[in-house]
């Protein structure tokens, strides 16, 4: 903490009165530690209630806990996106469907290339490391196109984001249905992507998960220290203030939104990777669990405040639920009734705290 | 320090007119800017002040009239351009970045980068903004607890202390504000007078928009007073008082063109 040299005529910070909300020093770090726990409690809670709760041997296994990372990584990947999208002012409804739809199309590419129909259809790939990278390409190119269309639409159009995103999140899982023609894709994807990459561990960890962290890493440097995350920070805060600053927010939110196409476009192949096809049904609820991460995590829908890493933390919850439930063999539907409700108490809590931290001013 | 403008002005405006439509917000503004003097403009509600002052800063087109800068014809297309003549405005508004630090608002839009090859991913130089802006921070005797709090944690007066900070650190020539002390307590107004006197001693022009006008005589060289749409005439503030000022703002007191 530095302060400034005190001067007679020196302008005075407001006395505490001013202010309620604004706490001493360790009063406010105790306030933002508990801020940021409550949320890995919440985790422990949760696998301390399944571990309870399972036979023994069920959940808390090594295999069992790596299955849980590896379904996390995909949401991963989306809460990445969506945080910074989110820290904008912004929404993004239709990374579920971007997902999806470039799924299908790095999918199809790799079946095209990977040899013959009939090859294909009996096992065959000939041609499928060539398949396999061209089909990655795709689906990155495919999700990064959506999400260039959202940012587009939202800042020359002047329509609000959740109107666009829900938009094209119907319009993705439309085309996604269409090309794969409304149902899993004719083959699976070269088992070689799924063997070597999709299932296999890298140090105990899948390859997913890795890539998962790597890109979350990324982030975190670039949210953190790098002109991207703080512009992102300050459009969010004051998008008009940011403009007369000089920052060219437009041109910012279409990258914002390119990124969370892009990554959704990296969660559709390594859907692809690791259960060697795709269907439009197993993604209905990844916006769902995406939002609930981030908003899970401690970003502000309000936008200017988020955290990437804390997102991350937040991706693992819908992905233990749903595990969980499994094994206990309820209900898996409940998972989407506790997340849903989850992500209410969350938003609702973090507007108290908006309203606290507004109301001095 | 002379109060009566000198030969050049620092900047000049002449017949400015601007339109919304049918409504003719300013149909003759025209005023200069001595260097180094704080020139108040004053007026009623929809005299024109504020239409006047977002075409010096940019923000607005003028239909028709010039400005001069250092007697030389400008044209200003936005606010980006007017920076870049070193005319910085702070904004009624404030148009910080409220979840951002003092550093980051300070540096907003014109931040260091860490040397190459970082700077080629847009890292920023965090440690020198923070340095410098502490510096900024203590060559205006502005007093914040600390330059790595989010503004949105202080209080409206040190907020807006920070806006001016901003204009006066990057601002060569003229700082514009618009309504500085409107959302402002007694005590906090009284620190952002300070300040002006402080931009001042800095060498800049202030050019600034009030309704209160005690506060006006306190701090301004010159006035400018506006009544519908016009510029009707400055006075220095010495050698006028409160009441006639008044009297031209509100029509009572006739002034000859």
């Amino acid at each position: 903490m530095t302060q400034a040299p005190p001067a007679s005529d020196e302008l005075e910070p407001a006395p505490p009165g001013d202010d309620a909300t604004r706490g001493g020093g360790s009063g406010r770090t105790a306030i933002a530690l508990l801020d940021r726990s409550w949320l890995f409690l919440f985790l422990l809670a949760l696998l301390g209630f399944f571990w309870a709760t399972t036979p023994r041997s069920t959940f808390l296994t090594e295999a069992n806990l790596s299955q849980i990372a590896l379904s996390t990584s995909q949401v991963v990947l989306l809460a990445i996106g969506l945080t910074f999208v989110i820290v904008t002012g912004g929404i993004d409804l239709s990374i579920g469907g971007i997902l999806f739809f470039s799924a299908v199309c790095g999918g199809r590419t790799m079946l095209e290339l990977a040899g013959t129909n009939a090859q294909v259809t009996s096992g065959a790939y000939p041609h499928a490391a060539k398949a396999i990278v061209a089909g990655i390409v795709v689906a990155l190119l495919a999700g990064t196109f959506w999400g260039v269309v959202n940012g587009l639409l939202i800042t020359l159009m002047r329509l609000p984001p959740f109107i666009v995103t829900l938009g094209t999140y119907g319009m993705t899982f439309g085309f996604g249905n269409l090309l794969s023609g409304g149902s899993y894709l004719g083959a699976p994807v070269p088992t070689g992507f799924t063997s070597d990459f999709g299932n296999a561990k890298f140090l105990g960890v899948y390859y997913p998960m890795w890539l998962a962290l790597g890109f979350l890493l990324v982030a975190h440097v670039v949210f953190q220290y790098a002109r991207f995350g703080r512009y992102t920070r300050a459009v969010g805060s004051n998008a008009e203030g940011s403009r007369r600053a000089g920052i060219a927010v437009d041109r910012h939110l279409v990258k914002v939104y390119a990124l969370a196409g892009f990554l959704a476009g990296l969660a559709g192949v390594l859907d692809l990777a690791i259960y060697t096809n795709t269907t439009s049904v197993s993604h209905l609820q990844d916006n769902l669990n995406a939002i609930s991460a981030v908003v899970l995590g401690g970003t502000s829908l309000f936008g200017g405040i988020g955290s990437v890493l804390m997102s991350s933390v937040g991706a693992f919850i819908p992905t233990v639920l749903q595990n969980g439930l499994v094994i206990r063999n309820v209900q898996p539907f409940w998972q989407e009734v506790t997340v849903g409700a989850t992500i209410i108490l969350a938003v609702y809590l973090d507007q108290l705290r908006r309203r606290r931290s507004a109301g001095g001013g | 320090m002379s109060s009566h403008a000198p030969e050049t002005p620092l900047l000049e405006a002449r017949k400015i007119e601007k339109r919304f439509g049918h409504v003719v917000a300013l149909r003759d503004g025209n005023f200069s800017l001595a260097p180094n003097e704080v020139h108040a403009i004053v007026g009623d509600n929809g005299a024109g002040k504020s239409t006047l002052i977002k075409v010096i800063s940019g923000v607005l087109h003028a239909d028709a009239g010039e400005l001069l800068l250092e007697g030389e014809p400008v044209q200003i297309a936005n606010p980006r351009e007017a920076r870049a003549l070193g005319i910085e405005t702070v904004y009624q508004d404030l148009a910080l970045a409220e979840h951002l630090d003092a550093a980051a608002n300070l540096f907003l839009g014109r931040e260091l980068y860490l040397p190459p090859p970082l700077s080629w991913f847009g890292f920023l130089d965090r440690k020198t903004m923070r340095e410098r802006a502490r510096e900024e921070m203590r060559r205006l005797k502005i007093g914040i607890q600390s330059v790595e709090q989010p503004v949105v944690e202080l209080s409206g007066g040190q907020r807006q202390a920070i806006a001016v900070a901003r204009a006066i650190a990057w601002g060569r020539r003229i700082v514009i504000m618009d309504e500085p002390t409107a959302a402002l307590g007694v005590r906090e107004s009284s620190m952002v007078l300070e300040l002006i006197k402080e931009v001042k001693s800095h060498g800049l022009a202030v050019l600034m928009i009030s309704h209160n006008l005690p506060e006006v005589f306190a701090v301004a060289d010159r006035i400018t007073v506006m009544r519908l749409g016009r510029t009707i005439t400055t006075l220095t503030t010495k050698e006028t008082s409160l009441e006639a000022v008044v009297a031209m703002m509100t029509g009572a007191l006739e002034v000859a063109a």
